[in-house]
C-alpha cells in the first residue's frame, strides 16, 4: 500500500464500542476497503431468475466495478468484466438483453459470452496469434446459494457456505415464504442515489433504535403497528451472525401474536391461494409456522439486506456515494401475494418512498456530520451491558442496541488488518 | 396519439376565458405553483376519487408487474400529504426550496369531457443536500367539472428515470 493508506491504519480507529469519525470520509480507507473487502469477500451480485434464459446477462456491480452476469450459452453462471481486453472500451453498453457473443464496438473484437476471443477484426495484422491471450476478464469465483449469485475476487478463502455461515439460516427463513422454496426478481429494480459513505447504509440495516424517531411520521399517517416492534417494550432481537452479518429477529414478537401473516399486515382468509399453496408444499403444521414467523430482516455482509419483503442491494461509488438497489421481493407460486409485495414495495422505498426517503435524509446528515471534528469518534456501546449468546452462541441484544452495529465493526477491522 | 378535435370541452363554469389550450396551461400553471409553494391541501384537492399519481422507473414499464418510483391510487396520495403534513418527514423538513418551469404544453385529446395534454418540466431544487434539476415529460388527463379542471392522471416520467436517482421526496 502507498504511505498514504498506510497513515490511515485502521486498527486504531476501530474499538469495541466507539469508532472514529475518519473511518467514513477517509479517501484512502475507501481505496483500502476496496482491496480489502470488495475485491476479497464474497459479495453478492444477483439472482438466477434475473438471467433465466441461456444467453441472458444483465449487468451488475461489485462495489464500484462493473461485471456482466451471464447465463452463458453453456448453460453456466458466470461473471465477466465489462472491459474488452484490446484498448479497455466498455464492451457491453446495455443494461441487459440476450445474447451469445459481445463485439466491442471501438475495433469489433468479438467474444463468447463465456468469455473467449472467437475473432479479430481485419485478423491478418495479427499474424496468427493466439485468440486464447486474450479473453476477457472475469470474476474467479462465482458460486450460488439458492439462487443468490454472489462473486468474489480472491481465488481462493472460504467457501460461499462457510462464508454465510448463520445467515445461511435467514436466507432458508426467507425462502420458506415461497410455496416453491424459491424467489423471482422480476419486477425491476428502483436506484436511489445518496451522498454518504456506505457504511452508514449498513450498519442502519439493522438497527432498531432509530425506527421509531426517522419513521415516526409514516407510523403516524397508517395506524401501523410496526412502530411497536421497535419500542422498549418489544421482545424482538438484535443478533451478530459473525462474518459481519447481522440481523434483526421479530420472530419473538410475531410467536407472541401467534398470527400467520400478521408480519405482512394481513390475515390468510386475504390471501387464500396463498395459504392454501404452502400448506399443500409443507403441510399444515409447518405452513402455519412460516407464516407466523415471516420473513427474515437480514444484512448479509457487506451489500445484500433483506427487509422482509424487499431487497436492497448496497452499491459503493466514491467515499461519499452510495447507491441502493431496491426491488420487491417476488415469491414463486404466490401471484396474490406477489402483487401485494410489489405495491408495498413501491409506497415504502425508493427515492420518493415513505420510509427510505427519510433514512437516506439520515445517511447525507451522517455524512456531513462525520466531517466535524469534534467529537471525533461516534459510538456503538447501546445495550454493551445486556449483550448475551443465543442457544446457537450468536450475540444477541435487545431490538434498540447496537450488537449489529458492533459486530459489522468487528468484523471490518478483521479484513482491513489483514 | 392523433391529434383531435377538442373544441367540445365544455367550458368549466367560474374558469377564466381563453382558448382550450390556454386554459389548460392556466391549470398547468397552477398546479406547479401549489407544489413549489408546498401548498399541500390545495394540491391534493386537484385529484379525482379515481386518480392515478404515477412516476415510472426504468423507462414505460407496466405499473402493475414492475417497480414504479411513483405508483399512487387516491387513497396512497392521501397518505403521501398526511406524511407531508406531519412536519415529521425529515427529508422535507426542512423543505426543499422549488421552482419548475412548465412548458411546452400540447393538447392531445378530448374524451367525454376530459382532456389529455402533454408537457415538459424542469425543476430547480434546493435543499440540505445541495442543488438538483430534475426534467421531466409529464402527462395528464384533466376532467372538467364546475370548479374547473380535475386531475385524474398524472404521469411524470423522468428523462433520467433508468438511472440512480437523489431523493424525490417533494411533489414531482
Amino acid at each position: 500500500m502507498t504511505s498514504l493508506a498506510n497513515s490511515h491504519d485502521c486498527r486504531a480507529l476501530i474499538e469495541p464500542a466507539r469508532v472514529h469519525s475518519r473511518l467514513y470520509y477517509d479517501r484512502g480507507i475507501f481505496e483500502q476497503e476496496l482491496e480489502r473487502i470488495w475485491h476479497k469477500s464474497w459479495v453478492y451480485v444477483g439472482h438466477v431468475s434475473e438471467v433465466p434464459n441461456r444467453n441472458d446477462y444483465v449487468t451488475k456491480s461489485i462495489g464500484p466495478t462493473p461485471v456482466l452476469l451471464v447465463h452463458d450459452r453453456t448453460g453456466q453462471i458466470t461473471l465477466l468484466l465489462n472491459k474488452c481486453p484490446h484498448r479497455g472500451n466498455q464492451l457491453c453498453a446495455y443494461r441487459e438483453g440476450n445474447r451469445s457473443t459481445f463485439t466491442c464496438p471501438y475495433h469489433s473484437w468479438t467474444f463468447s459470452n463465456t468469455g473467449e476471443l472467437t475473432g479479430f477484426a481485419y485478423a491478418d495484422g495479427y499474424n496468427g496469434a493466439d485468440k486464447s491471450r486474450f479473453s476477457l476478464g472475469r470474476v474467479p469465483r462465482v458460486a450460488v446459494y439458492r439462487g443468490f449469485v454472489f462473486g468474489s475476487f480472491a481465488s481462493d478463502g472460504p467457501s460461499l457456505e462457510d462464508y454465510l455461515g448463520g445467515a445461511k439460516a435467514s436466507l432458508d427463513q426467507l425462502l420458506d415464504n415461497s410455496p416453491e422454496g424459491e424467489l423471482e426478481l422480476t419486477a425491476g429494480f428502483l436506484q436511489h442515489r445518496t451522498k454518504a459513505n456506505w457504511k452508514f447504509l449498513l450498519e442502519n440495516e439493522t438497527d432498531g433504535y432509530h425506527p421509531a424517531f426517522v419513521h415516526g411520521s409514516v407510523f403516524q399517517v397508517t395506524d401501523s403497528s410496526i412502530g411497536k416492534l421497535y419500542g422498549p417494550q418489544s421482545s424482538a432481537l438484535t443478533r451478530d451472525f459473525g462474518n459481519g452479518h447481522t440481523e434483526f429477529d421479530l420472530r419473538p414478537e410475531w410467536r407472541r401474536l401467534d398470527k400467520p401473516l400478521a408480519w405482512f399486515g394481513t390475515t390468510e382468509d386475504r390471501l387464500p391461494d396463498y395459504a392454501e399453496a404452502m400448506k399443500a408444499s409443507y403441510g399444515a403444521e409447518r405452513a402455519r409456522q412460516i407464516m407466523i414467523d415471516g420473513s427474515p430482516h437480514t444484512m448479509i455482509f457487506p451489500n445484500l439486506f433483506i427487509a422482509e419483503i424487499q431487497l436492497f442491494v448496497l452499491q459503493p461509488i466514491a467515499v461519499d456515494e452510495t447507491i441502493q438497489h431496491v426491488t420487491a421481493l417476488q415469491f414463486k407460486g404466490a401471484p396474490a401475494f406477489n402483487r401485494r409485495l410489489r405495491q408495498q414495495t413501491m409506497g415504502s422505498v425508493g427515492p420518493a418512498g415513505f420510509l427510505l426517503a427519510d433514512d437516506t435524509e439520515m445517511y447525507e446528515r451522517n455524512h456531513r456530520g462525520a466531517l466535524i471534528s469534534d467529537p471525533e469518534w461516534l459510538t456503538l456501546s447501546r445495550g454493551l451491558h445486556r449483550e448475551r449468546r443465543d442457544e446457537n452462541g450468536y450475540l444477541i441484544g435487545h431490538s434498540t442496541d447496537e450488537v449489529p452495529q458492533r459486530g459489522i465493526w468487528r468484523h471490518y477491522a478483521s479484513l482491513m488488518a489483514a | 396519439m392523433d391529434q383531435k378535435e377538442i373544441s367540445t370541452v365544455p367550458e368549466p363554469s367560474g374558469s377564466r376565458k381563453g382558448s382550450l389550450l390556454e386554459r389548460v396551461e392556466q391549470f398547468l400553471f397552477m398546479e406547479a405553483r401549489l407544489q413549489d409553494t408546498h401548498a399541500y391541501d390545495e394540491w391534493e384537492a386537484l385529484w379525482t376519487e379515481d386518480a392515478i399519481y404515477w412516476v415510472p422507473a426504468n423507462g414505460a414499464t407496466n405499473p402493475e408487474t414492475q417497480m414504479s418510483i411513483i405508483y399512487d391510487n387516491r387513497s396512497r396520495i392521501g397518505v403521501r400529504i398526511s406524511q407531508l403534513k406531519t412536519g415529521r418527514h425529515h427529508t422535507q423538513t426542512p423543505r426543499s426550496e422549488l421552482a419548475r418551469i412548465v412548458s411546452n404544453v400540447e393538447l392531445v385529446e378530448q374524451t367525454r369531457g376530459e382532456v389529455e395534454a402533454r408537457a415538459n418540466v424542469f425543476i430547480f431544487e434546493d435543499n440540505l443536500r445541495g442543488e438538483t434539476l430534475w426534467a421531466a415529460r409529464n402527462e395528464y388527463r384533466l376532467r372538467v367539472s364546475d370548479a374547473g379542471f380535475m386531475m385524474v392522471r398524472k404521469k411524470v416520467s423522468l428523462v433520467n428515470n433508468h438511472k440512480p436517482i437523489s431523493t424525490l421526496s417533494f411533489l414531482i
